[in-house]
């Protein structure tokens, strides 16, 4: 472990230097990866915990990072995509190489997953509040790498703002809890014993919100479809793959601190996880932007976790123990996986970013016969987000059905009744996910090319497409073996949520809910697509084949315009499903009069919650603060005496603050 | 064992059989004399025998989407218990395999369309996954009142016939789910009022569209993994209208296929007596399949 810091910090310094910096840069975020991993195996291996305590000249401040199985089930994730990010990131900003300087983008890069790190690792409130600041601001630079364009800029503000709110609840979260403990290290706060329920109700509500915002928990969403799409890819997988996560592992930590949980949070977190699902991937439908669809998957797929983890708390609380260890094992395992498809999918959209210059849909296309490693990869990393046989996703989707289901059967009234319509809606999500992938992989990488940039497209060197096939791997790896991964963090429930590893491991394996079973119908899967493709290969091999002109239904010139396109794939049910609000805004100007001049049509795909409720908020504040400007009067002479009266005022404030206390 | 290779070798065999049921029905209806019942068998023997035609613009998705679509198929009908007897393969939650599989070979099969460049095709693409996204909550919402009624979540013995709540507090719900599988069976197996196969016109066409561009083996294989669509749904579905048995296993099989039978009789009446709803209908009618379906769920519940 700190093994892992001395890396961290020694890429953080060489990737300083002018020159060899990239590569510096990429060496240290391996190199402090790959060490990183053996404690967090340890640790989940059963281990125990190892801490570290340093003394910190700050005021409260006490330097004190520790590993647990919650920890290091956080961990395991950055440590496994870091390294293929980074090698990946090496390549992929090679293209900036001569135009900008790579140095603050590697110093950067290192910063962030450093502060991701001791996020994960602090123990001690000020510390997590640094570092979490770090985590922030690190990524609010690697966002804005490509400040000159015009839609990086207010994306990054965007995050900012947003981060800095969470950042904000979280502060006054802390200060609250740490107050009641009588200090903000952690240790203390796990000792200060069951608060009173409506304090502990309002510390879960401010870590919803607080970190919720971190997680892109819907409403609080607004900055993820803006950052991802803005960053250079390696980061948006990154930031998507396991930042996200990080929120979860507050609201997870947070949990331990505040004692057994009240019957109300699984509900909630259902509540917030369907919100998410649903939004995320109608909104997800039907952009024109790959990776600002990827982002709002994003958002579908943290709603599916937190669905999970809520489904999981409320059978804790219910006492279904089979509930609830179907619904936190769905969760978890669906972090991890989400992790290595999301990360997948992101640099994969990367690779085709850097391949044609473009990410807008409508302007590729035919890319699978120009870039086949990249088109495998992506295409099974569709499969796997749209959650079907045999791939990851469909393991941690079955298990959250299960949970659902199970929870449905045999809770009493109407939270039995909630259960199964959410069954229903976790149906038509999965559908909905099937149309946005479809779409992603038809209009992207099949079919002809629609711009010349899609037609010249080239495969991506080695170093940028092996990461993208390691992590294809281990997303079919999952998915035949998922009793291994579950047994892997089986410490991490028992630590969280005492339920015993042992018994995890026995209920996943009963005939209730038989994982291994489900490994092994997956990897049947796979053995009958082999069988029926050798058979279907035999069967056209020894007949006359021949290529020839997609029939145009007798039109003899074809184009790649007259292709379908993406706008048109999600048109049937954005126009009959969606409600009106949620719809992509058009903009027509017919041509008029006798002498028409060019008609014109935009398409905008603004957030459904962002023009509905942050816009309207925002411009109401703005207004009323222009309203205050008089205040920055730019003369020195004003400040001073505001200072002067700030002064006054806090002498008078103490004057009869004493005075009320004498008396 | 016998059981699990009789299984097998009607998934095998019956599939075609049941087209050219329905075929023969239609005929009937019209005043025609119609092609054989056997005629799908032999389009498909002459199919394969034949050379095929790739467009220029595909890859290898386009191959897959045959193969996936006649894989996943097999594979869903080892999980659906034929008549009495007991599914090959089956485990708590197989239902939800069984619904995801389908929509693997949809995956494939969209994809696969999509990949021709085609116009045509990426509208029949677009079509069958948004209609399969709303017929899909209807699909579990079925499978939630069978489940609730057998209390079981494994498909051979949700559709086992015994129901611990009793016969009468089950039937409203059976009829409702009933009604809401026959919906979404012929909305996923493009039957008509909701898709044409026979039309000749391609803007209007779901299925038939978007594999305008695949030949020879590959063709056959998509028609025979469609028929193979066709008889497993129908085989749930007739479990949820017949879940008795007779005693004797020979007895069962013989249930089985006349009910298997009756039902593509039953399709081929449905297509004779009614025309294509317009595009834009078909949403509505798969809500109302799905709050069908929630309805019996409710029916369960109060």
């Amino acid at each position: 472990m700190v093994c892992f810091l001395g890396g961290g910090l020694l890429s953080l310094l060489f990737g300083r230097r002018p020159g060899r910096s990239s590569r510096f840069g990429v060496g240290g975020a391996v190199v402090g990866s790959v060490i990183g991993l053996w404690p967090v195996f340890q640790s989940l291996g059963g281990a125990g915990t190892e801490s570290v305590r340093l003394a910190w000249n700050v005021p409260n401040g006490l330097f004190y990072i520790q590993l647990d199985p919650l920890s290091a089930f956080f961990l395991l994730p950055v440590f496994i995509l870091t390294p293929l990010a980074a090698v990946y990131g090496g390549a992929y900003m090679r293209s900036f190489l001569g135009r900008k300087s790579l140095r603050s983008h590697w110093f950067f890069f290192n910063l962030f997953i450093l502060g991701m790190t001791l996020v994960i690792l602090a123990r001690h409130a000020l510390l997590f509040l640094v570092a979490w600041e770090v985590m922030s601001l690190s990524a609010f630079f690697l966002v804005t790498f490509e400040h000159e364009k015009k839609e990086v800029r207010p994306a990054g503000w965007i995050y900012l703002i947003a981060a800095h709110i969470g950042a904000a609840v979280l502060l006054a979260l802390f200060l609250v809890l740490g107050h009641h403990a009588g200090s903000l290290d952690f240790d203390q706060f796990m000792a200060v014993g069951p608060l009173s329920p409506s304090l502990s109700a309002i510390l879960f509500v401010m870590a919803i919100v607080g970190f919720g915002t971190k997680a892109g928990f819907v409403p609080f969403h607004i900055w993820l479809p803006e950052a991802h799409p803005a960053a250079p890819s390696h980061v948006s997988a990154l930031m998507s793959g396991v930042m996200i996560k990080v929120g979860i592992y507050g609201i997870l930590r947070m949990m331990m601190f505040l004692g057994p949980p009240a019957v109300w949070w699984g509900p909630l977190l259902v509540g917030i996880g369907v919100l998410g699902a649903l939004l995320g991937v109608t909104l997800a439908l039907f952009q024109r932007d790959i990776k600002r669809a990827l982002a709002y998957s994003s958002i579908e797929n943290i709603g599916l976790i937190a669905l999970a983890l809520g489904v999981g708390l409320w059978g804790l609380t219910l006492g279904h123990p089979v509930v609830a260890i179907l619904g936190l094992a769905g969760g978890l395992l669906h972090i991890w996986n989400h992790s290595l498809m999301k990360g997948l999918m992101f640099l994969g959209a990367g690779s085709i970013l850097h391949a044609t210059g473009t990410k807008d849909m409508e302007r590729l296309g035919g890319l699978m016969a120009r870039m086949p490693r990249t088109g495998v990869a992506m295409v099974l990393g569709a499969l796997a987000i749209a959650a079907v046989p045999p791939l990851n996703g469909f393991v941690s989707e079955w298990l959250i059905y299960m949970a659902l289901l199970n929870g449905g059967l045999d809770f009493a009234g109407g939270s039995r009744m909630i259960l199964l319509l959410t069954v229903g809606v976790l149906a038509l999500v999965g559908g909905m996910a099937m149309i946005c992938f479809v779409r992603l992989i038809g209009i992207v990488l099949l079919g002809a090319g629609r711009s010349e940039e899609a037609c010249n497209a080239h495969e991506s060197s080695p170093w940028m497409t092996l990461p993208l096939v390691i992590l294809a791997g281990c997303c079919v790896g999952v998915a035949v073996f998922p009793r291994a991964l579950i047994l892997v963090f089986s410490r991490t429930v028992e630590f969280v949520f005492a339920i015993p590893a042992e018994s995890l491991m026995t209920a996943l394996n009963s005939p209730v809910s038989p994982l291994p079973l489900l490994g092994q119908m997956n990897a049947l899967v796979w053995i009958m697509l082999g069988a029926v493709a050798a058979l279907f290969l035999v069967s056209i091999s020894n007949r006359a084949s021949r290529s020839n002109e997609t029939w145009g239904c007798g039109y003899l010139a074809p184009t790649a315009r007259i292709q379908y396109t993406g706008q048109s794939f999600s048109e049937l049910i954005v126009t009959r499903l969606l409600p009106r609000a949620m719809r992509p805004k058009t903009r027509v100007a017919l041509p008029e009069g006798l002498f028409p001049e060019a008609g014109k049509m935009t398409t905008g795909y603004p957030d459904t919650m962002s023009r509905i409720f942050y816009q309207p908020f925002f411009e109401w504040l703005m207004e009323r603060l222009t309203r205050l400007r008089w205040v920055q009067q730019g003369k020195i002479q004003s400040y001073m005496l505001y200072f002067v009266v700030v002064l006054l005022a806090a002498f008078a404030w103490l004057a009869v603050r004493q005075w009320v206390v004498h008396e | 064992m016998s059981h699990i290779i009789i299984h097998i070798i009607l998934l095998l065999v019956l599939p075609p059989l049941l087209l050219g049921v329905i075929g023969k029905t239609k005929a009937l209806f019209a005043g025609r004399i119609g092609p054989p019942v056997l005629q799908p068998y032999y389009d498909l023997w002459k199919l394969f025998q034949k050379g095929s035609v790739f467009s220029t613009t595909t890859t290898w998705v386009f191959r897959a989407g045959p193969v996936v679509g006649l894989a996943t198929a097999l594979l869903a009908g080892m999980l659906i218990p034929f008549g009495g007897h007991w599914a090959p393969v089956s485990f708590n939650g197989d239902m939800i395999l069984f619904a995801y599989l389908f929509a693997l070979g949809r995956f494939f099969t969209a994809a696969a369309a999509l990949d021709t460049g085609s116009a045509f095709e990426g509208m029949g693409s677009a079509r069958e996954v948004t209609f399969s996204c709303l017929a899909e909550p209807a699909l579990f919402f079925g499978f939630l009142v069978l489940a609730k009624l057998s209390g079981s979540l494994s498909l051979t013995t949700m559709l086992d016939g015994t129901f611990p709540l009793g016969a009468g507090a089950a039937a409203p719900s059976l009829v409702l789910v009933a009604a809401s599988l026959f919906i979404v069976l012929l909305v996923e197996n493009c039957r008509i009022p909701f898709d044409d196969p026979n039309t000749h016109l391609e803007l209007t066409m779901i299925h038939e569209v978007m594999v305008l561009d695949h030949s020879g083996p590959a063709f056959g294989m998509i028609l025979y993994g469609a028929a193979m669509k066709l008889f497993v749904m129908g085989a749930v579905l007739l479990r949820v209208v017949v879940p008795f048995e007779l005693g004797n296993p020979w007895y069962d099989w013989g249930l089985f296929m006349a009910g298997m039978l009756g039902l593509a009789v039953l399709i081929g009446m449905v297509e004779s007596m009614m025309a294509r709803f317009r595009m834009v209908f078909v949403p509505t009618f798969l809500v109302a399949a799905c709050l069908l379906s929630a309805f019996g769920v409710i029916l369960l519940l109060r």
